[in-house]
């Protein structure tokens, strides 16, 4: 393999791809592909660095943070607050309606059977 | 500072105090994740506050198996990821094409540093510079650690997807170690 080939995949290999053994094979004997090896690997040394070095937000911005998580909870509740009632109400509705279909249903074989007992 | 598990576990109960002192002890790393997804600070802080939202929402389901803090990096990944689509579709155009650099929030000044200050910072910028579906990645898997199945679930790409953006992010960044006098000794290939 050459050197540009294997520095081709140099980004990946440094991960720990061992599926590509020729390109591994290289490396281990080529003092300038261990060169470009080693550069990865401090830059990946310096990307983990990067995650303990915070960046400051503005001093308002975890204020403005937790009041737009709040009102946004309060939407949410009022919300469900509002869903159940319509639940409610349509719950209430379901049951007058079946409520007053039993009753005609009743009303309707009273009569059914009064008029048989009449002729 | 209250243990983490404690406020995890009360959160989890429904007590919203208990939330806001988690937001309040990880506000610094989910901003600096949301930021550094995004690239602008005005993102950062919508992001940031939609992946909390999202974690009241779903604290019932955090097992506690991990820490809470790279429970949150799933999620700001997740909604930085949902953030960036709505943004692309209400803009109409590719965010890989987008060349308009991200405006790097360091004063540069090579002098007063150290060397691997010096790395970091331009490190920095040119991890802001780098197109988002190709910053989204690098920044989870090598500054946070997630793995390629994490990533590629949270941004609904695939494994193999997530494993191409990030070569082709590393080859990029790699260029930021060409200091003047480390310079790559070309591409005199040679067969072995």
């Amino acid at each position: 393999m050459l050197c540009e080939q294997v520095q081709e995949l140099l980004p990946s290999l440094i991960d720990g791809d061992e599926h590509n053994v020729e390109a591994l094979a290289h490396v281990e004997t080529c003092l300038q592909c261990q060169a470009e090896a080693a550069r990865y690997r401090k830059l990946l040394r310096a990307m983990t660095m990067l995650r303990t070095r915070y960046l400051a937000p503005n001093p308002s911005a975890l204020a403005q943070t937790l009041a737009g998580l709040e009102s946004e909870l309060e939407r949410s509740a009022v919300r469900a607050v509002l869903s159940g009632k319509r639940l409610a109400y349509a719950g209430a509705i379901g049951g007058t309606v079946a409520t007053a279909a039993t009753v005609a249903a009743f009303v309707a074989r009273n009569r059914k059977r009064g008029l048989k007992l009449a002729g | 500072m209250v243990d983490e598990r404690e406020l995890v576990e009360a959160a989890q109960r429904g007590d919203r105090p208990a939330f806001e002192e988690l937001v309040r002890q990880t506000f610094s790393d989910t901003y600096t994740l949301a930021y550094r997804l995004t690239g602008n600070e005005e993102d950062a802080r919508d992001v940031a506050q939609e992946a909390y939202l999202r974690a009241w929402k779903g604290i019932g389901k955090f097992r506690g198996d991990a820490q809470f803090s790279t429970w949150m990096y799933r999620i700001t990944a997740n909604a930085a990821a949902t953030f960036t689509k709505k943004r692309k579709r209400q803009r109409t155009e590719s965010i890989d094409d987008i060349g308009e650099p991200a405006e790097s929030r360091y004063d540069y000044q090579p002098a007063a540093m150290s060397e691997a200050a010096d790395l970091l910072d331009r490190l920095s910028v040119a991890v802001d510079e780098l197109p988002p579906k190709l910053r989204q990645v690098v920044v989870l898997r090598d500054v946070y650690g997630l793995g390629h199945e994490a990533i590629a679930q949270e941004l609904d790409i695939t494994e193999t997807a997530a494993k191409v953006r990030l070569h082709r992010a590393r080859h990029k960044l790699r260029e930021v170690l060409d200091l003047p006098g480390e310079q790559r000794s070309g591409a005199s290939a040679h067969a072995v």
